[in-house]
């Protein structure tokens, strides 16, 4: 009965937690790409500097999903939590 | 079997499936360049040397723009470490081998070379000193933040590249689970892409580190210029 609570709460949050851990960066995503293609469009011959700066900016927000997804990898698969429970 | 359980031992050290597949990519990569070097021609070049220069020289441009005038200095590191984790990133297409970067005590490892050399590359060209002075800039109060982001950018690191490709072989092998045969093959054309696109950023943001500690004297010397103009 305890265990079946946990496995529950455990699924719900880690399915909670990925979508928002997408949503939000997918959204400051998007906003930096708007961005690039607003200053390249007014500034073509920038495009070096812009492309690799948006590059960056893109695997520093993409490393917060990252970092969402490897939480949620731990609730589900190897929750350090579990051994109080099950003691 | 899991990327770390060892598959043979070598007296107290296990050699896991990721060490074996870490040598075979190195093992790879010093047999094409040693044969690519063996016949160089100034007059007519071959067609693999000129591939080879190909990549050397947009390597060397894409240093130059990050970095200006320290491509010479840099050029061994960081196309060391964009041929190596692009090999080690593609190496997971290949059926039954496992990307060495999929193991975070791989990616761990790359960051931490990168953490050391920044300090390696801002202490040789501006001295111990003048190196440590930067922590210190513009206010000592920052100190602890200097040494936070050195520290939390390091396992960002290390974190990024392990986590994305990770991810990408476990949802590889989830879509053959649940779909079959050939149906995860537009997912491995996506791993193609994310695994040069995640060399790429690697060694573009271990660029950015070691320039921003080269560029330490440069830009300490032109604030001091700016504040009394001459």
């Amino acid at each position: 009965m305890n265990l079946s609570w946990i496995v529950l709460a455990s699924t719900v949050v880690a399915a909670l937690a990925i979508a928002l851990g997408t949503v939000l960066p997918a959204l400051a995503m998007g906003k930096a790409i708007a961005q690039a293609l607003d200053s390249l469009a007014r500034q073509p011959e920038a495009e070096r500097s812009i492309t690799r700066t948006l590059f960056i900016g893109l695997a520093m927000i993409e490393s917060l999903a990252i970092y969402t997804l490897v939480i949620v990898l731990i609730i589900l698969f190897r929750n350090p939590l579990l051994e109080y429970v099950l003691k | 079997m899991g990327p770390s359980s060892p598959l043979l031992h070598l007296g107290p050290i296990g050699i896991t499936a990721t060490v074996a597949t870490t040598w075979g990519v190195m093992l790879v990569l010093t047999l094409v360049a040693v044969l690519i070097t063996r016949r160089l021609r100034v007059e007519s070049p071959g067609l693999l040397q000129s591939a080879a220069e190909g990549i050397v020289l947009t390597i060397r441009k894409a240093i130059d723009d990050v970095v200006p005038d320290r491509s010479t200095q840099l050029l061994p590191f960081v196309g060391t470490l964009w041929l190596f984790i692009a090999a080690a990133n593609l190496a997971g297409v290949v059926p039954g081998v496992q990307s060495p970067t999929g193991d975070l005590s791989t990616t761990s490892a790359l960051a931490l070379i990168v953490f050391l050399s920044v300090h390696w590359f801002g202490i040789r060209t501006d001295g111990l000193r003048g190196y440590l002075r930067h922590y210190l800039s513009p206010s000592p109060i920052l100190l602890p933040f200097h040494l936070i982001s050195e520290l939390t950018r390091t396992v960002a690191l290390a974190m990024r590249l392990f986590g994305n490709i990770m991810s990408l072989e476990m949802a590889a092998l989830l879509v053959l689970l649940v779909a079959g045969f050939l149906v995860p093959v537009p997912l491995l054309m996506l791993h193609i892409v994310e695994a040069l696109v995640q060399a790429y950023i690697f060694g573009m943001l271990a660029l950015v580190y070691i320039g921003g500690a080269l560029q330490v004297r440069e830009s300490s010397v032109e604030s001091q210029q700016g504040d009394n103009p001459s």
